[in-house]
């Protein structure tokens, strides 16, 4: 196990609480910033350390910081991006729950650096449990002085909030968050402008990963340039991967960005393996959104050099024969998994979560799940394979917000790497033999 | 009024977290409160939440009808949010909800004729890991890494509190 930054005091005893946290060192980067530094010191040891936005964009978070427009005479805003809905991804709800105190004091720190004075978290309406761990933990950070008015007397204020979604996907994307804290439907914004200068209620805002708020307090304590030792290149630090679906061992892992492919699927420190030790046939690597890629090709680059679970070498190929680190939602499927069924499922998953507010979206989503209902169902045509590809192309760079790119490149992916596949689906509806396996027994079948 | 007075004063204390004139951030906190007392959003509760929050009835209208998590209708006291993304599928969750909606007699969204429960199949819940996962509100509270037996035990557990 390589270097553990978020996850390092995860199972000591007590951690959920401020007394365990402080116990662990917690809340020294509240400290060190607060009394020693600038605010702007702050966005510059972000900047060093080359953290990237952990939701999945993979953005420079120091860049984003300082985009913020700290001149405007409006509040500043920090908001952090607690709802986790992306398939395959559960590290955000991990952290909070095992380590609360972990992104408060993220969020303090953070705050400071934007200087706001008003930061809320939204956490998806699904996890009240979550929400009320959060709650507890605020209510304790208020007590210890490290929230409210003159915080630690240096004269720096900040209240820190926690609001629940109502249930929508959409409302990970940050301009429909921020509409959705405002109350209203979760529909994206048109950018520009960005929220850096016309975020909520129309005042300079950042929008920011449970994740990278998480990483902040170690880079403050142990300076940008540490923090940017640690990992390969551009893709600096640790990452939290959330691993499952066909392995031995599904869970949280902190990586440190560059431990190869193969060796997060296979070694016991981390997935340890396939049950039954079956064949790989395919990965999701980033969460749902992410182009699914054929073992082949995620154990290595088409150039035949390993894959390293970095940004660069998981895009290695772009997506002719790569893929995103995106969330870290690391989903995989064995040899009898059945690729077109996850497809007809994930589909069904965006179109259920398109926002509506583009057609092209709205209604792609909808045909495309249409189209791979009746191949997954015995009804499909030759010609439906290219349609899914041709919807798919008309989905991608024409909505809004990326869910259009979300819900089109899983199709174009599926397809372009297992085509077979979705044609022996066609021709021989019967022969699946995969599905009974895959999904249990169905009635559905 | 569809509040009580314990929970007008949780509301006001709701609309604080948020600046001066945008007590309409309020509102998804606020019906989730509507929710867990009212078991659903029935219009009239609706018309009281925009009475409380001093916006217009369409404001709520369009924000619950919106958000997957309230209910429009009325449902069983105990709501089963099971998962039927891809990754719980991968471990048996597609044969889970078929198990339940034969064990309980009911289609995803009917009520069992004892008014206790509604099966609800929903999206990821971010516990992919340690999948299949359901959830019951008002508390939501997670049930994961769900086989027949557990679903039989929580059934009947369920049943036993009425």
């Amino acid at each position: 196990m390589g270097k553990q930054i978020l996850l390092e005091h995860i199972n000591k005893p007590g951690i959920n609480t401020i007394d365990g946290y402080m116990k662990n060192g917690g809340y020294a980067s509240v400290e060190k910033a607060l009394k020693s530094m600038s605010p702007d010191q702050v966005v510059e040891e972000v900047k060093t350390s080359g953290l990237r936005g952990r939701g999945g964009a993979g953005f420079p978070t120091g860049m984003k910081w300082s985009f913020l427009d700290k001149k405007s005479n409006k509040p500043k805003y920090l908001v952090c991006n607690a709802d986790e809905s992306e398939p395959g991804t559960f590290k955000d709800r991990y952290l909070m729950e095992r380590i609360p105190h972990l992104l408060i004091e993220g969020m303090i720190t953070s705050s400071f650096a934007l200087t706001a004075n008003t930061s809320y978290i939204y956490v998806r309406g699904e996890m009240m449990y979550v929400i009320r761990i959060l709650e507890k933990a605020i209510a304790e950070a208020y007590a210890k002085g490290f929230l409210g008015k003159n915080i630690l007397g240096t004269g720096y204020d900040l209240d820190l909030y926690v609001h629940p979604g109502g249930g929508a996907y959409i409302c990970g994307e940050e301009t429909a968050l921020l509409e959705s804290l405002e109350g209203k439907r979760g529909n994206p914004r048109n950018k520009p402008p960005f929220p850096a200068v016309s975020g909520l209620y129309d005042s300079p805002t950042v929008v920011n990963n449970v994740e990278t708020i998480a990483a902040v307090p170690w880079i403050i304590n142990n300076g940008g340039a540490s923090y940017a030792a640690i990992g390969i290149g551009k893709s600096s630090g640790t990452k939290l991967i959330s691993a499952c679906g066909n392995i031995n061992k599904p869970g949280v892992y902190e990586i440190e960005l560059g431990v190869p492919v193969e060796e997060f699927i296979y070694s016991d420190q981390y997935c340890g393996g396939i049950p039954e030790n079956r064949e790989l046939k395919a990965v999701v690597a980033g969460g749902s959104s992410v182009p699914i890629l054929p073992k082949e090709l995620i154990l290595k680059t088409a150039n035949g050099e390993p894959r390293l679970m970095t940004y660069e070498s998981l895009s290695d190929g772009g997506f002719v024969s790569g893929t995103m680190l995106g969330s870290g939602g690391f989903i995989v499927f064995n040899d009898q998994a059945c690729i077109v069924r996850n497809l007809w499922n994930f589909t069904r998953f965006y179109h259920h979560e398109s926002c509506g507010q583009c057609s092209p979206c709205r209604e792609g989503t909808g045909w495309m799940e249409k189209v791979l209902h009746r191949i997954e169902h015995g009804h499909g045509k030759m010609t439906d394979i290219d349609l899914l590809v041709d919807v798919a192309k008309k989905i991608e760079g024409k909505t809004i917000c990326p869910l259009g790119e979300a819900a089109a490149w899983p199709v174009a992916s599926a397809i372009r790497h297992f085509r077979k596949e979705f044609e022996n689906h066609i021709l021989h509806p019967e022969s699946c033999s995969a599905k009974h396996l895959y999904f249990g027994t169905l009635a559905v079948h | 009024m569809a509040f009580s007075a314990e929970r007008l004063e949780q509301i006001k204390e709701i609309k604080n977290r948020y600046p001066a004139g945008k007590h309409k951030s309020a509102l998804l906190p606020v019906l989730h409160l509507a929710q867990a007392d009212h078991g659903w959003l029935p219009i009239d509760v609706m018309n009281d939440v925009a009475e409380v929050l001093d916006i217009h009835p369409i404001e709520v209208y369009e924000v619950a009808t919106f958000y997957t998590m309230f209910h429009l209708k009325p449902v069983g006291k105990y709501v089963l949010e099971i998962c039927r993304t891809g990754p719980c599928c991968l471990v048996g969750a597609e044969s889970l909800i078929q198990y339940l909606k034969n064990k309980l007699n009911v289609e995803e969204g009917e009520v069992t004729a004892d008014g206790l429960f509604t099966i609800k199949p929903v999206e990821c819940l971010a516990s992919c890991g340690t999948g299949p996962v359901l959830q019951i509100g008002p508390d939501y509270i997670y049930k994961e890494n769900l086989t027949e037996e557990k679903l039989d035990q929580l059934i009947e557990s369920l049943r036993a509190k009425g």
